[in-house]
């Protein structure tokens, strides 16, 4: 399931069409190559704010850049918010 | 003081664990922790808005290395949803605290015992420090203690409602039922309520309404460190015993022109 950098040259992969996933509930849209951090990034999220679970496990924080979204994946972005 | 706090491996120096829901701004709430004194602050685990422009995370308002921020499993209805919630909460990487919630009742907010007892199990296994929100029950309480909680948190009355303790019996009857922390949480609504529950002797209150909603949350707050502490060093103290007719202050004899 988790592929490095190194094996997917990113640029050549992103050329292709794009591809679909789950996060958060919602269908999604994404280059291909694009990792977990790439998906962060986008959408303007500090990686060390948020918890990021794919396919019902937890991602570490330190394979967001190697982990690379794939079709129908499902990601739940979760972070902290005022509760009691 | 070294009167403080033990819950699983952390020691801490206030009896009083506040939330951070419902305040106005996050500018507010953090103001209220620091009046508070409170050394751990319940978070609850929520999934970003992915389309929002940049949101101002809560965690910029929090200092971990002064307090524990404990992450809640609010909203729960089933073991199986508060164990996912927990797991994310710790993945955060601040601590293996959990705030486990189990709500049995939209209304009430009551706990569903059943399931938040095999979420304990499960989470305890996993090494979290496990402190149950639960009915005022001292069956219930006993079997967390027994599956690995690391205190237990009786509701005093149902949570927002300010009701302050409806059942005090319960809250003694669970003080000598289990051997861990009790700490009353939801509830509370004002500062006497809160000296009344620490004078029963349980170990901490945690409360996040009473504050939040207060007319000035800060002030409230103030007035809350001070109630948790008068309430427990009276708890210390030891009451004077209850009578029914009046005794005289001053001496009965010498009295002048006696």
């Amino acid at each position: 399931m988790k592929t490095t950098s190194d094996e997917i040259p990113a640029r050549a992969a992103e050329t292709g069409p794009a591809l679909e996933i789950r996060a958060n509930g919602e269908t999604r849209s994404v280059p291909p190559g694009t990792s977990v951090a790439g998906f962060l990034a986008r959408h303007d999220l500090d990686p060390d704010l948020v918890v990021v679970e794919r396919n019902g496990r937890i991602l570490r924080r330190q394979d967001f850049d190697g982990t690379t979204l794939e079709p129908g994946d499902e990601l739940e972005i979760v972070h902290f918010v005022g509760g009691g | 003081m070294n009167d403080r706090l033990t819950l699983g491996e952390r020691t801490f120096g206030s009896r009083l664990i506040i939330g951070t829901g419902k305040y106005d701004s996050p500018r507010t709430m953090a103001a209220a922790l620091e009046a508070s004194g409170a050394e751990i602050i319940t978070v609850a685990v929520r999934r970003v808005d992915l389309d929002a422009s940049k949101e101002e995370s809560l965690l910029h308002w929090l200092d971990p290395d002064r307090v524990l921020i404990l992450p809640n499993t609010a909203g729960c209805y089933t073991a199986e949803e508060a164990i996912r919630v927990a797991r994310l909460g710790r993945a955060a990487g601040l601590s293996d605290f959990v705030k486990l919630e189990v709500i049995g009742d939209e209304k009430t907010l009551y706990p569903d015992v059943l399931e938040l007892l095999a979420a304990t199990e499960t989470l305890a296994g996993e090494g979290f420090t496990v402190l149950p929100y639960t009915s005022d029950d001292p069956v219930i309480a006993k079997r967390l203690e027994d599956a690995g909680a690391a205190a237990v948190m009786p509701l005093a009355s149902p949570i927002g409602s300010g009701l302050g303790i409806v059942d005090p019996l319960g809250i003694r009857f669970i003080m000598e039922a289990v051997t861990v922390p009790v700490i009353v949480d939801a509830g509370v609504g004002t500062a006497s309520d809160a000296a009344a529950t620490m004078e029963l002797g349980v170990d901490g209150i945690l409360m996040n309404t009473a504050i939040a909603k207060a007319g000035d949350p800060v002030r409230m707050a103030e007035a809350m460190r001070l109630a948790v502490q008068a309430g427990r060093m009276a708890f210390e103290a030891g009451r004077m015993e209850k009578r029914a007719y009046a005794t005289p202050s001053s001496p009965v004899a010498g009295r002048v022109g006696g």
